[in-house]
């Protein structure tokens, strides 16, 4: 009975052995940079961290082919390393010792590998399936160009500083012509007409000037 | 008669609102963007501090003996750069029409510069910055590809910003993003100088200021990064050696007098707007210091900065390998780090030599990474962006540095336009009653609508034609036709009479050497020398072309011959304005002294304007 025990463990071991190792058909390399992602709060990676894997693996796994057949212990892992690195493969549970293909392996890692992420706090980057290329997600684009619209405003301003400029030169102006026409219109008024140095207008002005040069010639002539 | 006191006649000429408006105006001019991107370019390529030694001799020489005779000139004369030349004599009226002519040249595609700035200004409002990140492809597996074998930055300014035609001969097409950047452009400068020296007098205390804020911020800011010292020990080592090579002393005079801005007579248009009892040789030096000055300060920051990219450059490249190694040998994480990186990399070469070499890794050493020297666009839209990426905050020190460069470039703008705007006023053909807003307006519209050809696919390429023939060979010219005109024609008595009654004391000996001697010797030998050079070889240009073999380096292509007969053309047309006008007056003289009735003008003196 024991015997019978040991044996089937050692098919069962040297069938694993088989079917997970380095380069194996279907089997995926996975690397993962714990300390790289989470600096001072990294984990160390252990048997739970590994048992962890398995049990997202096989969700993935489950949800991608919806039937519930995937078990924990169809996920093989090998060669892990210090780095941290390792093999996995699938193994079928509905058939003996095969794998399952490695497109849907792939598959269903794609279409859950942000909730593997996000069971290990890791990125793609720093989880690496590295036979398995992860589509890029596009950058957010807002509706309007975010430039279009600080080259908006700063047109607003420049074009409201020269339209004030513009109509403020424009009032001066006319104040300026105002003001001209105006002293014009006074000066005309103001235009005196001068003889000998003196304004006409003080001559009509006053009664008349005594000119002191005949003043002393009245005396010349006799008193009647 | 009346016996009125003898008082200066109001001319009605706009003046400044104080000297320290015109000092500014003067500075603003002179400190440009060239004093950013060039000068630390050429300290580095030419020896580190050594290079401050024909730097500061140049100075001395040409730099300050020039700008004391043109603001000597417009301070005395009271006219723009083809009145004042046409009052010294109507055979010199050329030096003048040169000027002008280069002043619009310039104009033209300096705006387009600041429309590139603007444009990365405009850019630096999103999270994240646009030229931190490459575009996916179309179906969205990587990246683009043109992206992905450069660099991000380099496709944002080739790509996004410029959008590059491989050859200069295809034009492509009219840009629009940059018609809208280059009509705002337009429009700031339109407002900035719609009523001359009115308007730009206030506008420089603002944009003559600011750029000494910002880089004052650079400075303490690019000072903490790492690798801030390495880059300032590279860029100060003195390597005397470099001072054997005459390119380094034909590099230092011709840096002098390009970012002087002499010769544009923008600043003979700002000196006639002061009054004539004005010390003209304390300003022409402290504008000369300042601007040095300037310039000393700004490769500080931009060395810190530089040396802080090429550290983090290093870093990467570390890095890069690192992981590579780690991930081939299956070693713990962290457990090469860049300082025991040299250590292990000999063990496990010694060890394991193959696999080494078959990961093909890359030798990363800080000094190849200090060496890639950049000057001009290359260093603020490619290394400066790529600089500010890294840096915590990148959005409010990219918004800072393009309003920095907006704000160098329009100051010096400023005083093209006023090189422009000024003669213009003064010829007889412009009525007087014509608001000033509507010339500038006009001056400006013409001058946006040419500059669209800047803004096609090949614009840059044209920019560069511009920048080589256009703003450097006919300024050479132009120079030495005034410090000749002034000294032997104008005589040179005559002038020192003038200075005097300016200033109230006779220039000394230093400035009648200078005028008289060292510097038209000094323009000679430099603009021959500067001449040769370029005859050496045909000249040439570099194209990004993302189909070329050796891309993501540029392309060395030829100018097709039409493209040459246009530099010759740029480099002639100011040149040829100075004999072309003597001729023309010649001719006149000799038809006008057939005539028994004519009386020749009289000979003018500075003093003579004010009495």
């Amino acid at each position: 009975m024991l015997r019978a025990l040991l044996l089937t463990l050692s098919v069962v071991a040297i069938a694993h052995a088989e079917l997970c190792k380095p380069d194996a058909q279907n089997a995926f390399k996975v690397r993962i940079s714990i300390k790289t992602a989470l600096g001072d709060n990294a984990y160390a990676w252990d048997a739970n961290e590994e048992y962890l894997f398995k049990a997202m693996v096989a969700f993935a796994m489950r949800r991608y082919s919806s039937k519930s057949t995937t078990q924990i212990s169809n996920v093989l892992l090998c060669n892990v390393t210090d780095r941290v690195s390792f093999w996995f493969v699938v193994t079928d549970s509905s058939k003996n010792v095969t794998t399952v293909p490695g497109s849907e392996v792939e598959a269903a890692i794609r279409m859950n590998r942000n909730r593997i992420n996000n069971a290990f706090l890791l990125s793609d980057k720093t989880l690496q399936f590295l036979k398995i290329t992860s589509t890029l997600s596009p950058p957010v684009e807002p509706p309007t160009p975010a430039w279009l619209i600080v080259f908006g405003v700063v047109l607003c301003l420049i074009v409201a500083g020269i339209v004030f400029l513009i109509v403020s030169g424009i009032q001066k102006h006319k104040k300026k012509n105002k003001k001209s026409t105006e002293r014009e219109n006074l000066e005309e008024k103001v235009e005196v007409t001068l003889e000998n140095g003196i304004p006409c207008e003080a001559l009509d002005l006053k009664a008349g000037h005594i000119n002191g040069v005949f003043a002393a010639d009245d005396e010349r002539f006799t008193s009647l | 008669l009346s016996a009125t006191p003898e008082i200066p006649k109001e001319d009605g000429r706009p003046k400044w609102d104080n000297k320290f408006q015109y000092i500014l105006s003067c500075i603003g001019f002179a400190v440009g963007l060239g004093n950013v991107w060039r000068f630390p370019y050429l300290c580095q390529i030419h020896g580190g501090g050594a290079f401050l030694i024909p730097y500061f001799v140049a100075l001395l020489f040409e730099g300050i003996p020039l700008l004391h005779l043109e603001l000597a000139l417009g301070q005395c004369l009271r006219k723009g750069s083809i009145g004042a030349w046409n009052t010294i004599s109507p055979y010199l009226g050329g030096i003048g029409v040169g000027s002008w002519v280069v002043s619009v040249l310039v104009s033209l595609y300096y705006n387009t510069v600041l429309t590139w700035v603007m444009w990365y200004f405009i850019n630096s409002f999103q999270e994240p910055l646009p030229w931190s990140l490459c575009p996916l492809n179309e179906n969205r597996t990587g990246f683009n590809e043109e992206c992905y074998e450069s660099t991000a930055v380099n496709y944002f300014w080739y790509r996004k910003t410029l959008n590059v035609t491989p050859d200069i001969t295809e034009s492509g097409t009219l840009q629009w993003w940059l018609i809208l950047c280059s009509a705002a452009c337009w429009a700031i400068v339109y407002l900035c100088t719609i009523r001359g020296i009115e308007t730009t007098g206030k506008a420089i205390y603002v944009t003559a200021i600011f750029p000494y804020l910002v880089l004052t911020i650079f400075l303490i800011q690019g000072l903490t990064l790492p690798g801030a010292t390495d880059g300032l020990i590279y860029l100060f080592t003195p390597n005397l050696n470099t001072l054997k090579n005459p390119r380094v002393w034909l590099d230092a005079a011709t840096q002098i007098f390009f970012s002087l801005s002499l010769a544009f007579g923008g600043l003979i248009a700002f000196a006639s707007y002061n009054p004539t009892k004005n010390d003209c040789e304390k300003d022409a030096v402290m504008v000369a210091i300042v601007n040095s000055m300037t310039s000393l300060y700004a490769s500080i920051p931009v060395f810190s900065v530089l040396g802080f990219k090429a550290t983090t450059a290093y870093w990467d490249c570390l890095d890069r390998n690192i992981i590579s190694i780690i991930n081939e040998f299956d070693l713990p994480e962290e457990s090469i780090m860049r300082q025991n990186y040299t250590s292990w990399i000999s063990f496990l070469n010694t060890s394991y030599p193959e696999k080494i070499a078959g990961l093909k890794l890359k030798s990363c050493n800080l000094q190849e990474f200090l060496d890639q020297s950049v000057s001009g666009t290359g260093l603020a839209f490619i290394v400066f962006t790529q600089a500010i990426i890294l840096m915590p905050g990148s959005q409010a020190w990219a918004i800072l540095f393009f309003i920095m460069l907006f704000s160098l470039g329009l100051s010096s703008m400023f005083g093209n336009i006023e090189g422009v705007f000024t003669p213009l006023l003064e010829l007889p053909i412009i009525p007087k009653s014509a608001p000033k807003e509507l010339l500038s307006g006009i001056i400006c519209l013409i001058s946006f609508l040419i500059a669209l050809c800047f803004t096609l696919g090949s614009g840059s390429y044209w920019i560069d034609v511009f920048d080589r023939y256009a703003g450097s060979v006919p300024l050479l010219v132009i120079a030495f036709f005034e410090v000749i005109g002034v000294a032997y024609i104008y005589k040179m008595k005559r002038f020192n009479k003038d200075v005097e009654w300016m200033t109230g004391r006779k220039p000394n000996l230093y400035w009648h050497i200078t005028w008289r001697f060292i510097s038209p010797l000094l323009l000679l030998i430099v603009f021959t020398a500067f001449v040769t050079l370029q005859m050496q070889k045909p000249p040439n240009y570099t194209a990004w072309n993302p189909k070329y073999e050796g891309f993501p380096m540029k392309e060395e292509k030829v100018y097709p011959p039409w493209v040459q007969a246009i530099c010759v053309l740029l480099a002639a047309l100011p040149c040829m304005c100075v004999p072309l006008v003597a001729l023309f007056h010649l001719v006149k003289q000799k038809c006008r002294s057939k005539d028994p009735s004519f009386v020749p003008p009289e000979v003018f003196s500075c003093q003579g304007a004010n009495s």
